[in-house]
């Protein structure tokens, strides 16, 4: 029973007033985990999207989805962990670039498919897009004291083929 | 095209919901509203001393009638003040609409006078809530709010309204419908899963019926009497569920669950299909969740998906409302002239029977002291049983459960989820409301009524006539009792070393109080209160101090691990039991 496993949930949120505290509310009154919650508006100015990070076993993740469908803003939502998907997440990491960890940042950054947005004589702040996955090795390969700031967005993901979560 | 004021907008759209009482207290910001109140006759507001009596009047009002209840509060205390009772009907799904007042739209967020951000103070206690900004909106919200506080699982809804909204104007439009595209309970259940719950509920060898306080929700004791009565099972309800079926019919044992009968627990262990009806598997009802009906395969039937499957996993779930499931599961068994396996039924019937000849709710009479459990069943037979009984919270609520015996639903009124101490007086004047020739009594303790007992000057005021039986032992018992079985006897803050004379208030309040300390007094003095038809009697019992509620399920253990009255040691419960409350 013990196997939490990581969920990717994403919603289509009512785009209202106090809606996404209703969401946050229910995972700290229920004790739910939250890992990461990113939100945005949709193409329909009606609707957010909602994408969050949530872990528990089976049992816990059936009551999640049950009680985010109860609240009344929740349109729709989906388990993207359930289903064949795309899951992507932005970093903006700024590092020390001087002497002979310039180039060696540079090499690490293309390696990675990052790109470099901003530059100064001893810093680089870097753009690297992917799965949870992929931004933790970087950050594992670049030498711990070189790092001055991290910013992560928290997941979001889509499915993948003719599946689309939509009213 | 005519403009009227959001105040009068509120007022006209009660009408059309044909609400008849708003309970309710004035203050700033709903000054407005009540102008528009003052103006018209159709919505009667009722002036309570508090407003978490409002609340609990009009939830008592709900569960006595059906309706939904409407209550009224001024923004900062007021609203505060009424949380206990919005979160009370919340934990039993109670549908009521409130309407809370605040200070205007542009005030928000400065910490204007009384002001409290309600909408967010209230979340986590209502089905939904609204703040409305745009008196465009209001008609619709409150239309939405009648709507999302009735469907699907019943619970209270909040509408937080700025000052300036119910002073600004607009043209008055209420819609006959509502949509809402994210909302829309699941009523018919589905066909499959319920001809696999019937095949499931005809193979037991061992059945029980658990049914909650759904089936009186949904008005579905009908259906639920027929569908126990075909079968022949056992059933036991709730707390919640008491009146779903007749209490007094041969096939009901009794209350599940910490203070249930020894039948009805012990059944439940030992079942092999349980058929769980409009119940949530609650905490009082399950004990230890390991040792929950070790052998039971599992229909759960709810409304409300999230209960299904929260606190112990079930076999076969139908989603949908309860009197549509069984008329479907009736049809399906009549059609197709299915029987139940009548000789297991009937070995059944006596091993239940067995446990029923241990008389678990036995006491021992006294002649010199007011046993509670006496008042209660005299109380029974003075009301031959049709008396509309609301409880507090404590040993009485359980008395009030084990030795009433209820036989129709919405007649037993009282704070199951939440355990709201002062529910029940408020309470009782809100069925007394709903149903004004009703005998209508309040079983409370000396701790539970004086949580609430400023609202016998509303009682006077209009007229409500309640009989309150107050089983006065001097303590709090339910609290007493957990201490002297778990805490060594040590009465820490249990003891009321001073109590009022509640007769000289009683009469203080324009109404008839009574002392009562002798057994042999009882009756008639129930007769006596109960013949006063037009007056509201404080029946103040003088009952044994030391007292305890029986049958009782320790924390932590089994269904089957019962302490019987006089007969076991209690024994001081594990430390995981402790933790368990």
């Amino acid at each position: 029973m013990n196997n939490n496993n990581r969920h990717l949930i994403s919603i289509l949120l009512e785009n209202e007033a106090g809606a996404l505290s209703r969401v946050a509310n229910l995972f700290s009154a229920r004790g739910y985990n939250i890992e990461s919650l990113t939100v945005a508006p949709t193409d329909d100015p009606t609707l957010s999207r909602l994408t969050l990070v949530t872990s528990g076993n089976e049992q816990v993740i059936e009551q999640i989805v049950k009680q985010l469908n109860k609240l009344i803003d929740v349109v729709k939502l989906i388990d993207l962990s359930e289903t064949d998907a795309i899951e992507r997440e932005l970093m903006l990491i700024k590092t020390k670039a001087n002497g002979e960890q310039r180039a060696e940042m540079k090499r690490l950054s293309d390696i990675f498919g990052g790109r470099i947005l901003d530059v100064t004589d001893a810093t680089y702040t870097i753009e690297l897009t992917g799965d949870g996955e992929k931004l933790d090795n970087f950050l594992r390969a670049v030498e711990r004291d070189a790092i001055l700031e991290v910013v992560r967005s928290g997941a979001t993901g889509i499915a993948r083929g003719q599946k689309a979560l939509h009213i | 095209m005519e403009l009227i004021t959001g105040a009068e907008i509120l007022v006209r759209c009660l009408k059309e919901e044909g609400v008849e009482y708003l309970f309710g207290y004035p203050g700033g910001a709903v000054l407005h509203i009540y102008d528009a109140l003052y103006v018209q006759e159709d919505v009667k507001h009722i002036l309570v001393r508090h407003e978490q009596a409002a609340l609990h009047a009009a939830d008592g009002y709900s569960r006595a009638c059906g309706k939904p209840g409407v209550a009224l509060v001024t923004s900062g205390p007021g609203l505060t003040n009424a949380v206990t009772g919005i979160a009370n009907a919340y934990m039993d799904s109670v549908p009521l609409v409130v309407f809370s007042g605040q200070v205007p739209t542009a005030l928000i967020g400065n910490d204007a006078f009384q002001e409290v951000d309600a909408v967010g103070i209230t979340r986590p206690c209502v089905k939904h809530n609204f703040l409305v900004r745009d008196i465009k909106n209001l008609a619709e919200t409150i239309k939405k709010a009648f709507f999302i506080a009735t469907t699907g699982r019943p619970g209270p809804v909040l509408i937080d309204l700025p000052k300036d909204v119910t002073i600004a104007k607009a043209e008055y439009h209420y819609p006959k419908k509502v949509k809402l595209r994210s909302y829309n309970p699941t009523i018919k259940g589905h066909a499959g899963q319920i001809r696999k719950a019937v095949d499931m509920i005809l193979s037991a060898k061992r059945p029980i019926m658990y049914t909650g306080g759904g089936v009186i929700l949904s008005d579905g004791s009908p259906e639920l009497v027929e569908l126990t009565q075909l079968l022949g099972y056992p059933i036991t309800n709730t707390l919640m569920g008491l009146g779903a079926y007749p209490a007094t019919d041969k096939q009901f044992i009794g209350m599940l669950g910490m203070h249930g009968t020894y039948e009805a627990n012990m059944a439940m262990h030992d079942c092999d299909v349980l058929i769980a009806i409009g119940a949530r598997f609650d905490d009082r009802v399950t004990g230890k969740i390991e040792k929950f009906c070790p052998h039971a395969r599992i229909v759960h039937v709810d409304i409300d998906p999230s209960s299904i499957s929260k606190n112990v996993q079930v076999d076969i779930p139908i989603v949908g409302s309860v009197p549509n499931v069984l008329r479907a599961m009736i049809s399906v068994i009549r059609d197709e002239k299915l029987k139940p396996d009548t000789e297991a039924l009937g070995k059944w019937w006596r091993q239940i029977d067995e446990w029923r000849g241990i008389k678990s709710l036995s006491y021992r009479q006294s002649n010199e002291i007011i046993k509670p459990q006496f008042v209660i069943q005299k109380l029974y037979e003075v009301t031959q049983g049709q008396a509309i009984i609301t409880s507090d919270v404590g040993q009485h609520q359980m008395w009030a459960a084990q030795y009433y015996h209820f036989d129709r639903p919405r007649q037993w009124i009282n704070s199951g989820g939440l355990g709201t101490m002062g529910f029940g007086l408020p309470a009782a004047m809100g069925a007394k409301f709903a149903f004004p020739d009703q005998d209508v009594a309040c079983v409370t303790g000396d701790g539970s009524i004086q949580m609430m007992l400023q609202e016998l000057a509303t009682m006077k005021q209009y007229n409500t006539p309640v009989k309150i039986v107050n089983l006065n032992n001097g303590y709090l018992g339910m609290v007493r009792q957990w201490q002297e079985f778990f805490y060594q006897k040590r009465y820490c803050m249990t003891y009321f070393e001073s109590l009022p004379d509640f007769v000289m208030l009683a009469e203080a309040y324009g109404h008839v109080g009574m002392r009562i300390d002798k057994p042999r007094d009882v009756e008639g003095a129930l007769r006596e209160a109960f013949a006063m038809k037009d007056r509201t009697v404080f029946l103040d019992f003088i009952t044994d101090q030391t007292e305890n509620v029986f049958p009782m399920i320790p924390s932590g253990g089994g269904q089957n691990e019962m302490l019987l009255a006089e007969r076991d040691e209690m024994v001081s419960t594990h430390d995981e039991g402790m933790v368990l409350l």
